[in-house]
């Protein structure tokens, strides 16, 4: 059971605004949904490694370093133009946020 | 015979007969949405300029007698979370509404490559965040088999398309079952490849250790078609893997079909139990060696799921702020209260509810009780596949508990939907690829039958889902 305070503070963590109504809605439902996660508290995991990787390349279950050359994959201007465009507000090429405080 | 009632194969062959046009074949589907989507509703976004323009590029091939692929000219669709260049792309949410893709993704570049013909975006449910596509910001997509019903989800769109005659393939994405599930219930073959046989660049990303894109449609050959025109290794994607070629003989009589207990559940419906168990005694009379085997932990999957795919969405769903793209509140009078409002109108409810979750699990006093517990149950799950495919080839199980729901019907009760997906949840987790087909029908509803196979053999599960259509009537 979580309480409406914990539910406020993991709302604010994750930048999610809710009404009081919410509030005590997601309350019930995230209690019920945690108590049900919580069954994995029965499974023995010592000794047991995390699920590092999900690509299947390597059995061993040793994580494999990707890596590529740290180069720009330039896109064409068109792109980028497209990409600035998306932004609900700007001005030229700069994103507009609003003030902090 | 109708248009919509042929394969890949018989319009490719009907295209280079001239028996008609790739601009007939797309006029044909564009008609019949605009006649059909009304009730069914599959899709959110029409592309009929790019279908009509990727149909007369192909007949122009044609008439210039150039080769075509086996994809030039078909009606595909895809869902709404594959970003298709200049299309809207919503992944069923308000918060991108109105926001169009800069780019195609890479499966979208290979199938123009192929010709293949856009008709539009379907539904899903938002961000894939469901089993029933009623998640979706805008509607729920209807059952083709009973308009009351659902259509599964969350690659709902897709499914109803297919199965309605809509699109003749179909694209989704599948992170705990959403291309299975929505094939099972709508009667149609949904695959599910290994976690890195395709490239997610491009894909609107829910939980990045367990996203796939993969094919849905009416018969396994299309389906594998489209699959094989979109595998491959993408240096966009360092998770993506160059698959090896693999040439075998399939005989039905060297198969070793695997049977988990543990999927044969008490409160599993009784009739797709028997449909289940009527698969299973086909492949036995067909000479396939049937084992029974078990999976320890898989009554842990749903839970272990449910922690860790919203510890990802939590994270892949913060860049939605209301500065880059898609909806931002405008009334918000600072920056904090900019992400506050814009995530909290812009967001329904199963969203934010798997961002909370995840956020909590993350959080410094449950990490270890929680994440860290989860990631390494993760581990024993896949090492109870790796154990059961010592001794089997393939494994066969339900693919969803019951047939389709009644819209509304599990709408209020959040962990009765996540329960849609014991059966298909493991096969993600373990990175498994996996095929639904249809093994039956409860009254008019269909029942999927679904094939696990290891880790790229995709072939494999192909060839032993054929075989099984080859035997069976649906």
């Amino acid at each position: 059971m979580i309480s409406k305070d914990q539910v406020h503070h993991i709302a604010k963590l994750a930048r999610i605004s809710l009404t009081k109504e919410e509030e005590e809605k997601f309350q019930k439902e995230l209690s019920l949904i945690l108590d049900y996660v919580g069954k994995l508290k029965e499974v023995k995991v010592e000794g047991v490694n995390p699920f590092f990787q999900s690509s299947c390349q390597n059995f061993n279950g040793e994580p494999q370093v990707l890596v590529r050359e740290d180069k720009v994959n330039e896109q064409t201007s068109e792109t980028k133009e497209k990409l600035i465009e998306s932004a609900p507000d700007h001005e030229k090429r700069y994103l507009k946020v609003k003030p902090i405080f | 015979m109708e248009l919509r009632q042929l394969t890949i194969s018989q319009l490719h062959e009907g295209l280079l007969k001239k028996d008609f046009s790739a601009k007939e074949i797309c006029q044909d589907f564009l008609r019949r949405i605009e006649k059909d989507d009304k009730k069914i509703k599959s899709f959110l976004t029409l592309t009929p300029e790019l279908a009509l323009s990727q149909a007369k590029e192909v007949d122009k091939k044609i008439s210039r007698e150039e080769k075509i692929s086996l994809l030039a000219g078909i009606p595909l669709a895809v869902k709404d979370n594959i970003l298709v260049k200049e299309s809207r792309c919503t992944a069923g949410s308000k918060i991108l509404e109105s926001y169009i893709a800069p780019y195609d993704a890479t499966v979208i570049e290979k199938l123009k490559l192929t010709d293949a013909v856009i008709l539009g975006k379907t539904n899903l449910d938002e961000f894939a965040m469901g089993a029933s596509t009623e998640n979706s910001a805008f509607f729920p997509t209807r059952n083709p088999y009973d308009l009351e019903r659902v259509s599964g989800g969350s690659s709902g769109g897709s499914a109803a398309a297919v199965a309605a005659g809509l699109a003749v393939v179909a694209l989704g994405s599948d992170t705990g079952g959403s291309i299975r599930q929505p094939a099972s219930f709508c009667g149609v073959v949904g695959l599910k490849p290994t976690y890195g046989a395709v490239s997610r660049y491009g894909l609107i990303a829910m939980a990045s250790s367990l996203d796939q894109i993969g094919p849905l449609a009416k018969n396994v050959k299309d389906a594998r078609i489209v699959f094989e025109a979109i595998r491959g290794k993408d240096p966009a994607d360092s998770t993506s893997v160059e698959p090896k070629t693999s040439i075998f003989n399939f005989q039905i009589s060297k198969l070793k079909v695997g049977v988990p207990k543990e999927y044969f559940i008490e409160g599993m419906d009784k009739e797709v139990e028997k449909i289940i168990r009527e698969a299973i005694e086909k492949f036995k009379k067909s000479g396939a060696i049937i084992k029974e085997i078990s999976l320890p932990h898989a009554e842990y999957a749903v839970p272990c799921y449910y922690i860790i795919t919203p510890a990802e969405i939590s994270a892949n769903l913060a860049r939605f702020d209301g500065i880059k793209y898609g909806f931002s509140q405008k009334k918000a009078k600072n920056l904090l209260d900019v992400y506050l409002e814009t995530r909290g109108e812009g967001f329904g409810d199963e969203v934010r509810r798997r961002i909370m979750i995840g956020t909590f699990v993350l959080s410094a006093d449950y990490y270890d009780s929680y994440y860290s517990r989860a990631q390494k149950i993760r581990t024993l799950i896949k090492k109870d596949f790796e154990n059961a495919f010592k001794e089997v080839d393939v494994i066969l199980t339900p693919t969803a508990p019951t047939p389709a729901f009644k819209i509304g019907e599990k709408a209020d009760d959040p962990l009765s939907m996540y329960l849609c997906d014991i059966f298909t949840v493991s096969a993600n987790l373990a990175g498994l690829p996996a095929i639904s087909l249809p093994a039956g029908r409860i009254g008019n509803l269909p029942v999927g039958l679904q094939i696990i196979g290891k880790p790229f053999e995709e072939e494999l599960i192909l060839k032993t889902a054929e075989f099984f259509e080859s035997i069976s009537e649906f």
